[in-house]
């Protein structure tokens, strides 16, 4: 499918989403709610099958936490990225999607690591790189004196 | 005196934690694998990363697009050529520039040999990690001949810093074209020999056939890519499926097998070494005239927006994601590293085996650790 096909298609699984035909793949901005449905449906179903998972990023976009997916197909070769935010600073929860694809339990806990969102039902979220002595690096507004990193 | 407790003959049905690691040489690098054992079977694995965790998508955002790829360099440091490609290719993407032939054609060859010296080393230890201590020095011997040809050509060995955003930092040395010709017909001999030495070893089929089994559907939801993944018959090669720099313009299989065990992913490489000398044989002599770098703006700055690459290094697809808000400084970089995923999968196929058995699989799955750790 190309970029409008896709475009449709994922509007007959979920009407009201914002989608971006962006340069080079189409973006899709998902409630954090119906995330982990709509990724199920992505996955399993006939037309769209996309089985790979091939980036799973953070970003900390300023007043917003938010993951952004890249998924392939391996049968169709087409690609969509999806993207989910969410405004909770203090404590940022998402649906994990580790029982879609199993790459992303690592990619999670990079996450968690580094940026403080936590995932619901990931299988193992402890911290990945770092202790549990440091902050969340990755944030925007990090400060680490010793290491000289200002906001 | 407290009356301390009287330990008798160990409960075999015990289950026995080990480190294996953060310096263990079977590792290649500092990595901590937690293994579980019953007996001297594996349970489960639990690694234990970032001991050389350097925090480079941070530094990124304070840093400038052409100072990045000296950080590139330094994740997986054995391919280094090709990361940092992967950051030049979706700069210019952003900018739309038009790179010359003569640039691209380059890039190829210098990719196809980090390919080639990464694959060497790999060989290497892997022989060395399953007690052929010859394989070594074979593998090294061969090696430095094209650490010798960058070297004469970048000014490094492994730590290349050969591209940058617009092309290349200095042309070619006036012996590149003879002595990479010169390499390819010497490694054209030399090559079946390491065949000779391990392909056909019983001892060492003995290790590898049927160890560590991964399929094709667990590879693709693992997200395990390159060799190890081509190996279970997944057709993940970018270099295919979404050709850039002159990859377009020669002919080259993408090697394919489909038994997914540890001797597969190492013929899958060794097949890799002779593509990639058919590869540099297409382009060697056909490198165009030209200039070696596009004059690009004394500060870049990349129109905001999301820009994704991918390439093919020696162990898989790595991605650079960048997002840029119209700065000098990109506002986020994520890199995609090939081994961070391909060693996600090892618990699951390396489970059930006896520990020696995972040293072979460890090998074979060939990991750079600073790539994981970044």
């Amino acid at each position: 499918m190309d970029k409008i096909q896709l475009g449709e298609f994922i509007k007959s699984i979920a009407s009201d989403l914002e989608i971006k035909e962006g340069k080079q793949y189409l973006e899709v901005t998902v409630p954090p709610a119906i995330l982990h449905d709509l990724a199920k449906q992505l996955r399993e179903k006939e037309e769209a099958q996309f089985d790979f998972l091939f980036c799973l990023s953070g970003v900390d976009y300023g007043s917003d936490l938010g993951v952004v997916y890249h998924l392939r197909s391996t049968l169709y070769d087409h690609v969509v990225v999806l993207k989910t935010r969410t405004s909770d600073r203090e404590r940022p929860q998402l649906a994990s999607v580790t029982d879609i694809w199993q790459t992303a339990e690592f990619h999670e806990r990079e996450v968690f690591d580094l940026l403080g969102i936590r995932f619901k039902n990931h299988p193992d979220l402890r911290r990945l790189f770092l202790d549990n002595s440091w902050g969340f690096p990755l944030r925007k507004d990090y400060v680490d004196d010793i290491n000289i990193v200002y906001k | 005196m407290e009356e301390k407790e009287i330990i008798t003959a160990p409960d075999v049905e015990q289950e026995y934690v080990i480190n294996m690691g953060p310096q263990h040489p079977s590792t290649h690098g500092v990595l901590r694998l937690l293994v579980s054992l019953k007996g001297e079977k594996v349970k489960s694995i639990q690694p234990h990363i970032g001991y050389i965790h350097s925090g480079i998508e941070k530094m990124c955002e304070s840093i400038t697009y052409p100072q990045i790829i000296h950080l590139t360099d330094r994740m997986d440091y054995i391919s280094a050529h090709i990361n940092n490609e992967a950051v030049c290719l979706n700069v210019e993407k952003a900018l739309e520039v038009d790179i010359p032939d003569r640039i691209k054609v380059i890039r190829t060859i210098m990719s196809e040999l980090t390919r080639l010296q990464s694959h060497q080393l790999w060989w290497a230890c892997f022989g060395m990690d399953l007690g052929g201590l010859t394989c070594f020095f074979y593998g090294l011997r061969d090696r430095e001949k094209i650490l010798d040809i960058f070297e004469e050509t970048c000014g490094g060995r492994m730590i290349v810093s050969y591209n940058c955003p617009g092309g290349l930092m200095y042309d070619i040395h006036p012996n590149f074209q003879k002595r990479v010709k010169e390499f390819i017909k010497y490694f054209r001999k030399i090559l079946p020999e390491y065949d000779q030495l391990l392909t056909g070893n019983v001892i060492f089929h003995e290790r590898s056939k049927g160890i560590g089994k991964l399929t094709k559907e667990d590879a693709i939801s693992f997200g395990v890519t390159g060799p190890t993944g081509r190996a279970s018959g997944f057709s993940c090669d970018v270099r295919k499926h979404e050709p850039y720099s002159a990859y377009g313009r020669v002919q080259f299989k993408e090697i394919l097998h489909t038994e997914g065990d540890t001797f597969a992913r190492y013929v899958t490489r060794i097949d890799e070494m002779w593509e990639s000398m058919n590869i540099i044989e297409q382009l060697i002599d056909n490198i165009p005239e030209g200039p070696y770098a596009v004059k690009m703006k004394p500060i870049i700055k990349l129109p905001e927006g999301e820009y994704y690459q991918r390439v093919e290094t020696a162990r898989g697809e790595l991605g650079v994601y960048i997002i840029s808000d119209g700065n000098k400084n990109p506002y986020r970089v994520k890199f995609r590293s090939p081994n961070f995923s391909n060693l996600s999968v090892l618990n699951h196929i390396a489970s059930g085996f006896k520990i020696a058995d995972l040293v072979a699989i460890g090998g074979s799955l060939d990991l750079i650790i600073p790539d994981i750790d970044r």
